[in-house]
């Protein structure tokens, strides 16, 4: 029978893979904010883990309320992406160091 | 306050008005000198310290008198913790006293200045500075507590610095300025110790209070097992050595000579440098206390005495003569303290106050006569030139050596008896004292009557001199042609210092030898007090008595020495080529200058500079301040790094992170 | 049995695109197997009775989300071969890194397996009768009202700040603000003086301000010449 834990570890095994992602693709700003949307899915993986098995819709609630944070994250973003590229023309996070020490 | 010191006591207006008229007229003539004019500032210089004379006096007779005394607080400036200092006033029989003598001398001094700093620049400045040495004098000496007392210390010091540098263009007195301030700095490093340990053993530092408190301490001990009482009274009285100019620290009073006249008259042989004296006689329930110190006194008094009165003998400047003079007579004073006999002391600081103050003065109008030249060996035969200089300073000289009946024989002759008491009660310097007291009095003899030997008689070597003078410096000054007796704002000082250097060791005789006109104030040593009951006399007696004891003999046979000497310069000549290493041990003053200032000063440069270069460069510049600075920029260089302005490294770095916490949580769960 | 089966499907569905997203080659693929780990967990949602949510994500990341993504990598002009610099040369320390954090999560879950005893508390409605829609709705619109509310002036910010940073000056009568002038102005480029005599004569039309005028040049006039 699946249990509570199937689900955890599968959760956890998505966190590692978006931890790499954002690893190997050190330059692909766009690839390191899909990673962090993996990374958040699997956040609200655990949520909803959670609320099922313990019959709890405040868990869902708050699934919710991150999913609307995420999408105007991503869309602002993308958004600051854009801009970055059109005056870089480049979207390689190694061109982004005007604030290094 | 000040209301209910009224109400208190009627005469509170007259004890502010002593110290304020001379600061008031000081602060005018000071910072107005230039726009009132020469005469209106020495007129209200003048009138300043004549108020205050005029009310010393009425102190005096209400004192002496009516037995009207005061001790109390007018003013607290300043509260830390639980400690107040205030600003008091005691008025008690020492008080009354020095008030006096201290007023006295002090106008005398301001009226003959007159004469003396006619036409000399900053005359105005003069004037401020004496008046306010003045104020500062009654304030040391009408304190009532020990802030006080240092404050008026530091500030007769501050005006004796700022005087014996008057003439600041020379390097000279630059020179002598500094080693004055410096000297006391010594002294009243000391000083201010001794009132911090009285200050931490008694809580306080009102004299009445801690002289209450004393005698609970008498068996107290200071870390490392020192008698608490012996290190107060020997702190406070290397205090009194600086100022008074006792042993060690007695360098500067001779440099101090730099000064105009007036000055050493005032400060530097009158009313500062006794200042030490008084302290000791005012603490006298303190001292009487501890042998040890006493012991201490009496060697230091008993050296200055007799060596440093020998140096006055091959002196050739006028005014060093009576410097060294001073030194010796001071040290007469600290033997008399030593001997536990306070109220001789201050009895001999009284006459000695005047005869000094008189000897100065009379200095002053010889070399105004000079123009301004000091050296004796080219004056000489001046008696009868200057016959109101003359016949002053001859009285002057008699009372400085002690030829009965002037005011300096009942003194002296009183300083010597108590140092016989002592040496038979057993007080462990006691032998040291008696001789040199007894020794000295010769001394005293030679130095003073070489003195007016050289000044007033023999060939009038002035006429020879100032052939060679004019030579070296043509039309600069015009030599001296004719000798004029000084004006009357000179002389009528000499005089009026003459009468009492004549007559007032017979008014003050019995009094000072019972104590009766210090009673209450200045306690006696024990040994003192029993003797005296034994035998009362009264002057006459004592002059009738002297004659058949060694003391006078001693004293004519000194003037008898200067006299032959003078007579036969032959063999003065041949006796110092004969005594050749002593004598240049004498004129190298025992090497002390040389011992200051090869050894001492080059040391304590050494050590400042050790402090500053290795202290202040290195330590506090090095690490302390620039050490941390590198520190700083270390770490920021190695901060620096991580502050890359990558995004992916600062992902990176909170990824660490995230492993870090995981891994303690992981170390929690197998725990 | 059919729950586990398709569990296991869809947990490697979702790990293997999870995998792909992060070293596909070209971005677009890795936009698009971002979209099939979203749907495949769905999926795992729906298993779990989360309808609501699992129906949501779909239509907020695929649908909109997932969408923008790709036109955003559609349009830019990637230089792939730059961007992809450096993998290899990464993979080893990602892959520890992935390692280590899986294995102390999943170290964590074996020694402390979560055993659910809580029951259904005040907030499950009537699980019975009412769908999950009707549930998560029912909370949201009554308990959680007031954070909806909030979440959705989180969203029109989102839509306001997107706009505004994409915003081309294109417009010639619109103003906007040009921060670097602005720093970079200094005292003398702002302030001009003016001579004031040609400035008089063109106000002094009328009688009253000839008089004011003429004061005035008689007092200053003198000192300016």
């Amino acid at each position: 029978m699946i249990g509570i834990n199937h689900y955890l570890v599968l959760s956890a095994i998505l966190f590692a893979i978006s931890v790499m992602g954002i690893f190997l693709n050190r330059k692909n700003i766009i690839v390191v904010l899909m990673s962090i949307e993996l990374m958040l899915l699997a956040v609200n993986f655990n949520f909803i883990t959670f609320s099922s098995f313990l019959h709890n819709l405040a868990g869902q609630v708050f699934v919710f309320f991150t999913l609307t944070v995420a999408a105007a994250e991503s869309a602002i973003g993308l958004a600051v992406l854009i801009i970055l590229f059109r005056n870089l023309r480049s979207i390689n996070v190694q061109d982004m160091d005007s604030l290094h020490g | 306050m000040i209301q209910n010191l009224m109400v208190e006591n009627p005469f509170a207006h007259l004890y502010l008005l002593i110290i304020l008229a001379p600061l008031i007229s000081s602060i005018i003539v000071g910072l107005f000198g230039f726009a009132i004019g020469k005469r209106a500032s020495h007129s209200l210089a003048i009138l300043g310290v004549f108020i205050a004379t005029i009310c010393s006096y009425i102190v005096l007779y209400k004192v002496q008198c009516q037995n009207l005394f005061y001790n109390g607080s007018l003013y607290t400036w300043l509260t830390v913790g639980h400690q107040s200092f205030a600003v008091g006033i005691l008025i008690d029989k020492l008080t009354s006293i020095m008030l006096v003598v201290v007023s006295s001398v002090s106008l005398m001094v301001h009226i003959y200045t007159i004469g003396y700093m006619a036409g000399e620049e900053g005359y105005q400045r003069f004037f401020s500075y004496i008046s306010l040495f003045t104020f500062m004098m009654f304030v040391l000496v009408l304190a009532n507590n020990f802030v006080q007392l240092f404050f008026g210390w530091e500030g007769v010091g501050l005006v004796s610095y700022l005087l014996i540098g008057f003439y600041f263009k020379r390097e000279s007195a630059i020179f002598a300025n500094l080693k004055a301030f410096l000297v006391n700095r010594i002294g009243d490093l000391g000083f201010l110790l001794g009132i911090s340990l009285i200050l931490a053993y008694c809580g306080t530092l009102n004299y009445s209070e801690v002289f209450n408190i004393v005698p609970t301490l008498a068996n107290a001990t200071l870390p490392g097992g020192f008698n608490l009482i012996t290190v107060i009274c020997i702190l406070l009285f290397i205090g009194a050595m600086g100022k008074s100019a006792q042993f060690p620290l007695h360098v500067w009073l001779p440099d101090s000579m730099e000064g105009p006249t007036p000055i050493s008259a005032l400060i530097h042989a009158a009313t500062m440098v006794t200042a030490g004296i008084f302290m000791v006689a005012r603490l006298s329930p303190l001292y009487n206390m501890s042998h040890t110190a006493l012991s201490v006194i009496v060697v230091l008094g008993g050296i200055n005495c007799l060596f440093l009165g020998i140096l006055g003998i091959i002196q050739n400047d006028i005014k060093r003569v009576v410097a060294y003079s001073t030194l010796s007579q001071l040290g007469y004073m600290a033997v008399a303290l030593g001997c536990g006999a306070y109220s001789i002391a201050i009895f001999h600081l009284m006459t000695h106050a005047f005869f000094k103050g008189l000897l100065f003065l009379g200095a002053g109008s010889v070399i105004i006569a000079m123009h301004h030249e000091q050296d004796m060996r080219k004056m000489g035969g001046l008696a009868k030139y200057m016959p109101i200089t003359y016949v002053t300073m001859l009285i002057g000289s008699l009372a400085l050596a002690g030829i009965p009946p002037f005011a300096g024989f009942f003194s002296k002759d009183m300083i010597l008896e108590s140092a016989k008491l002592a040496y038979q009660s057993g007080l462990p310097a006691g032998w040291f004292a008696v001789f040199t007291v007894y020794a000295s009095v010769i001394v005293t003899g030679i130095y003073s009557f070489r003195l007016i030997f050289m000044t007033f008689h023999g060939e009038e070597r002035f006429r020879n001199s100032h052939h060679d003078h004019q030579e070296h410096s043509h039309g600069d000054h015009h030599g001296v042609t004719e000798v004029r007796e000084s004006p009357w704002v000179v002389t009528l000082p000499l005089i009026l210092m003459a009468i009492p250097s004549a007559i007032i060791g017979w008014i003050g005789f019995s009094s000072f030898v019972s104590n009766s006109v210090l009673a209450d104030s200045v306690f006696n040593i024990g040994w003192y007090l029993s003797h005296i009951q034994d035998e009362a006399v009264m002057p006459v007696q004592m002059v009738i008595q002297s004659f058949s004891e060694l003391p006078v003999y001693l004293a004519f046979a000194g003037i008898l020495i200067a006299w032959m000497c003078h007579k036969n310069p032959a063999f003065t000549e041949k006796f110092v080529k004969a005594i050749g290493p002593v004598y240049t041990l004498l004129e190298r003053k025992f090497y002390m200058d040389d011992l200051y200032i090869n050894l001492f000063a080059p040391a304590g440069r050494g050590i400042g500079r050790f402090l500053w270069n290795i202290g202040d460069v290195v330590i506090i510049d090095g690490l302390a301040v620039n050490g941390s600075a590198k520190v700083v920029d270390l770490y920021s260089k190695i901060l620096r790094k991580i502050q890359s302005g990558y995004v992916n490294s600062y992902a990176t770095f909170m990824v660490l992170g995230v492993i870090i916490l995981l891994t303690f949580c992981t170390r929690l769960i197998f725990n | 049995m059919v729950t586990v089966v398709l569990f296991y499907l869809f947990a490697v569905i979702l790990v293997g695109s999870a995998l792909r997203v992060i070293t596909a080659k070209n971005p677009v693929h890795s936009v698009l197997f971002l979209v099939l780990a979203f749907v495949t967990a769905s999926c795992l949602w729906l298993m779990l009775n989360v309808e609501f949510l699992a129906l949501s994500l779909i239509l907020i990341y695929v649908g909109a989300v997932m969408v923008l993504f790709l036109f955003v990598v559609m349009m830019l002009d990637i230089d792939l071969e730059e961007i992809r610099s450096g993998f290899w040369k990464n993979l080893p320390l990602a892959i520890l890194l992935g390692v280590v954090i899986l294995a102390e999560m999943v170290t964590i879950l074996v020694r402390r397996p979560i055993v659910v005893t809580g029951t259904a508390d005040v907030q499950v409605l009537n699980p019975d009768n009412l769908s999950n829609s009707y549930q998560v709705g029912w909370l949201m619109y009554t308990q959680y009202s007031y954070p909806v509310e909030l979440a959705s002036m989180i969203l029109l910010l989102g839509l306001v700040v997107a706009v505004a940073l994409t915003l081309r000056k294109t417009n010639k009568n619109a103003k906007y603000q040009n921060i670097a002038a602005q720093v970079a102005t200094s005292s003398t480029g702002r302030v001009t003086m003016l001579k004031m005599s040609t400035e008089i004569d063109q106000i002094a039309t009328n009688e009253v301000a000839k008089e004011v005028i003429a004061e005035i040049t008689s007092a200053d006039g003198g000192s300016k010449k």
